[in-house]
């Protein structure tokens, strides 16, 4: 399967949802929020959420800016 | 109290400030302290692949508890980016929906454009986002951004992080007077001088970045940022003395001045 991850492409042979994805990624219990393919994925929902071939993931954090 | 008002919340301070272009965090959270600023700007980024994980967050070092955050748009050149922004960084602050809006026009100037600020300002009223917006100084266009329901409008005074100041009071002037809705002048000062003058002509708040951020010691011009904000803003409320040319009067009195001349009577 590969999904398109913050714009790179990324491989993962078994399947995973979005809990899974963000220990893979070593955010988990970071303040972080997720879109998936255009759509917001509330966080009550990452552990039901599996990725599917050609998904595309946003996963953004707050940084400084003006 | 004079406080400034912004969707229904109170604020003591009328100085906004961002949190970009600082050394490290520690230096934000010293200057954003010496500021005053209960309001304070952050970007919404793209977490980085393999980041290590024991880096600190910026919400650590500035918690939603403490601080009113307003998430930007900054970077977002189409209504789409800006759009989806503002809703992950909504899902990210548990659903606060105060946000900064701004669609830039032009990589080099970081004017913002303003056909796709009108589109996205109203696509984000309608999902019920209270939208603070980056406009140009058209006072036109920042009616029509208060009739969309922005609930703030915030002019440029002089283009993002040139520290040019105010370069059309005119203009922030008649926006101003037009509005109903608080007016911010956003981007462009440089000094303390600048956010006085910006307050002096009657605008509710001031919000900078670069001014602080660039200035050689950013903690003391934070602090001087906060005194410019309050003496602008006491000054306006007290009102200045009319500007008269050649029609000079003393603040002395004019008669019992100690005199030599011929004129004083001989014993």
């Amino acid at each position: 399967m590969q999904v398109i991850l913050n714009g790179q492409p990324q491989r993962f042979d078994t399947p995973l949802n979005i809990v899974q994805l963000l220990e893979y990624m070593a955010l988990q219990g970071k303040r972080i929020a997720v879109e998936r393919n255009g759509e917001i994925v509330p966080r009550s929902q990452f552990g039901e959420q599996m990725l599917a071939d050609g998904d595309r993931l946003e996963i953004v954090v707050a940084v400084g800016g003006g | 109290m004079d406080n400034l008002i912004i969707a229904g919340k109170t604020y003591s301070s009328r100085l906004l400030v961002g949190t970009g272009k600082y050394k490290d965090f520690a230096e934000t959270r010293a200057s954003i302290d010496a500021s005053g600023a209960q309001i304070i700007t952050v970007a919404i980024r793209r977490t980085n692949i393999g980041q290590n994980p024991g880096e600190p967050n910026l919400l650590d070092i500035l918690p939603p508890s403490q601080y009113t955050l307003l998430p930007n748009t900054a970077g977002c050149f189409t209504v789409d980016d800006a759009v989806r922004t503002l809703r992950l960084a909504r899902e990210l602050l548990d659903g606060h929906s105060l946000v900064k809006l701004e669609v830039l026009g032009d990589p080099k100037t970081l004017f913002p454009n303003m056909v796709e600020t009108l589109k996205a300002a109203e696509i984000l009223v309608k999902e019920n986002f209270q939208v603070m917006v980056y406009t140009s100084d058209d006072p036109i266009l920042a009616r029509q951004l208060e009739e969309i329901g922005c609930v703030a409008v915030m002019p440029l005074a002089s283009l993002i992080g040139s520290g040019m100041g105010i370069l059309n009071p005119w203009n922030l002037q008649i926006i101003i007077d037009n509005a109903k809705v608080p007016v911010i002048v956003d981007a462009g000062v440089g000094t303390a001088s600048d956010a006085a003058i910006a307050m002096e002509l009657g605008c509710d708040g001031v919000l900078m970045n670069t001014a602080i951020a660039a200035a050689q010691r950013p903690i003391l011009m934070a602090s001087a940022m906060r005194k410019g904000v309050e003496a602008g803003r006491e000054a306006y409320l007290a009102g200045r003395m009319a500007k008269k040319l050649y029609s000079a009067s003393p603040s002395s009195p004019v008669t019992g001045v100690i005199s030599s001349s011929s004129k004083d009577q001989a014993a």
